[in-house]
């Protein structure tokens, strides 16, 4: 029996957050993935509050919501693999929860918001949306690296890990909507953290593939419009 | 030789958000200065203090700014060790983080929405309320606080239950938090406002239910939580 059981699968960002927790600390783990559509016991009786992956389970105690899950990984395994995910320091605790704060609550729903977009005008709304967030980023990254590849300095750091797990999304989006999100002209540190990022040995071993992303995209964006299609009819 | 600390926090005198700030700092016996806000006209300092919100509170330690009530409650836990409001151990800690983000995410809103709402709507932000209400009674049970015998995260947060959620529901008319449904929250308010250094920082209940009857017209239009 696993002593540390994850539920969810990496086609969710929030899920691939605790992956990439759990991959830097070379955490072992046994991955419970959902069947789309279904909820099973398990997830019904570890997260009764809120019914969504990802959720932890560690001697059979369940901790839930991505960025608790991160600290406590954080918290468990303070020294394994590549080390300390938070800061050390208090004041750069709080700017990295704090942007992590922004990312979920703003920047993630306009990420959402271009997807859902069911006009030209109101795609390019939600795109200049979350274009404003990315250059909020971009300037927080310049603080926070001071030069280094992470927004942590030298070491995947918080934040990397809270942000990164929506990379590979957002290259799915640019793909199947032909779109430019991450501008590599007016956001071009961000652009070298991606890389950075996706190079990282531990982030690597969870990265879903693009492909698979993409079509996962292309299938719920299909499911929506028959959804929206049918209730007009 | 500790160098003198500055701490400052913007702050407004009927805001939930600054109270928790404040709360946390007198519980931690942390000397700091008050900086009252006039939210109609925010000052440079809290502009240049958190350019991306423009919101209160903002803590400012030796010229650091950190905006965000959870996170300023992280922060001054971190930095002032005396009275710790977080639990050491990693699955309490993450629950006293879970239980607080939850409050902030689903119940203060409910609550809100449900005083300024009215029709469907407002019975559909009651059920939603009441079912959030029923969830933090269950989890509090018999113990006297949320943190367990002395005040810590997870109370500093509900603090929004303990007396503004009495004054709202009073000006909308409604009923919410009741004894009769509740009962483990109602006890919780009773220890809660009866505590001395909760009292120390509490906002007069008079003023604020003076302040949200005259406001009550333009909270009605906006539905908005900056008042």
């Amino acid at each position: 029996m696993a002593a540390v059981k994850l539920i969810g699968s990496p086609i969710s960002p929030f899920v691939l957050r605790t992956m990439i927790a759990l991959s830097l600390k070379k955490v072992e783990y046994e991955l419970l993935p959902e069947k789309l559509g279904e909820k099973s016991e398990l997830l019904l009786k570890s997260n009764p509050v809120y019914k969504k992956i990802p959720v932890l389970i560690h001697h059979d105690r369940p901790i839930c919501e991505s960025a608790v899950i991160v600290e406590y990984i954080d918290q468990v395994w303070p020294e394994s693999g590549y080390g300390a995910i938070l800061p050390a320091d208090a004041y750069h605790r709080a700017l990295h929860r704090f942007w992590t704060f922004y990312v979920d609550d703003k920047l993630f729903p306009s990420l959402v918001a271009i997807g859902k977009a069911e006009t030209e005008e109101a795609k390019a709304e939600a795109v200049e949306q979350f274009r404003a967030g990315l250059r909020l980023l971009e300037e927080a990254f310049v603080k926070l690296s001071e030069g280094k590849a992470f927004f942590g300095g030298d070491q995947v750091g918080f934040l990397d890990v809270m942000l990164g797990c929506f990379v590979v999304w957002i290259e799915a989006m640019e793909e199947v909507l032909s779109l430019e999100l991450l501008e590599e002209a007016t956001m071009p540190a961000l652009h070298g953290w991606v890389v950075s990022f996706r190079a990282h040995e531990a982030v690597k071993e969870v990265m879903p593939e693009s492909g698979k992303v993409v079509e996962f995209f292309k299938m719920i964006r299909a499911m929506r419009m028959k959804a929206a299609a049918d209730a007009t009819n | 030789m500790a160098e003198a600390e500055q701490v400052k926090v913007l702050r407004f005198w009927a805001s939930p958000w600054s109270f928790r700030v404040e709360l946390a700092l007198k519980l931690k016996g942390v000397p700091h200065e008050k900086v009252e806000e006039d939210l109609a006209n925010k000052s440079p300092l809290l502009l240049a203090s958190n350019p991306i919100h423009k919101k209160i509170p903002v803590l400012l330690h030796n010229g650091k700014a950190i905006p965000e009530s959870l996170i300023i409650l992280e922060y001054i836990d971190e930095t002032w060790t005396d009275n710790p409001i977080l639990p050491k151990a990693p699955h309490e800690r993450g629950m006293a983080r879970f239980w607080s983000r939850f409050i902030d995410d689903k119940c203060v809103g409910a609550c809100w929405m449900s005083c300024w709402t009215e029709g469907e709507t407002q019975q559909m932000f009651m059920e939603q309320a009441r079912a959030c209400l029923r969830i933090l009674d269950d989890e509090l049970g018999g113990r006297r606080f949320f943190g367990g015998e002395s005040i810590g995260l997870v109370d500093i947060s509900a603090s929004f239950f303990a007396l503004w959620l009495g004054v709202l529901q009073e000006v909308a008319g409604i009923s919410l938090i009741n004894g009769d449904e509740f009962p483990n929250l109602c006890r919780w308010i009773e220890g809660f406002v009866a505590s001395d250094v909760v009292t120390e920082c509490l906002p007069p209940r008079d003023k604020l239910l003076a302040v949200f009857q005259s406001k009550k017209q333009a909270i009605l239009a906006t539905k908005s939580m900056v008042y």
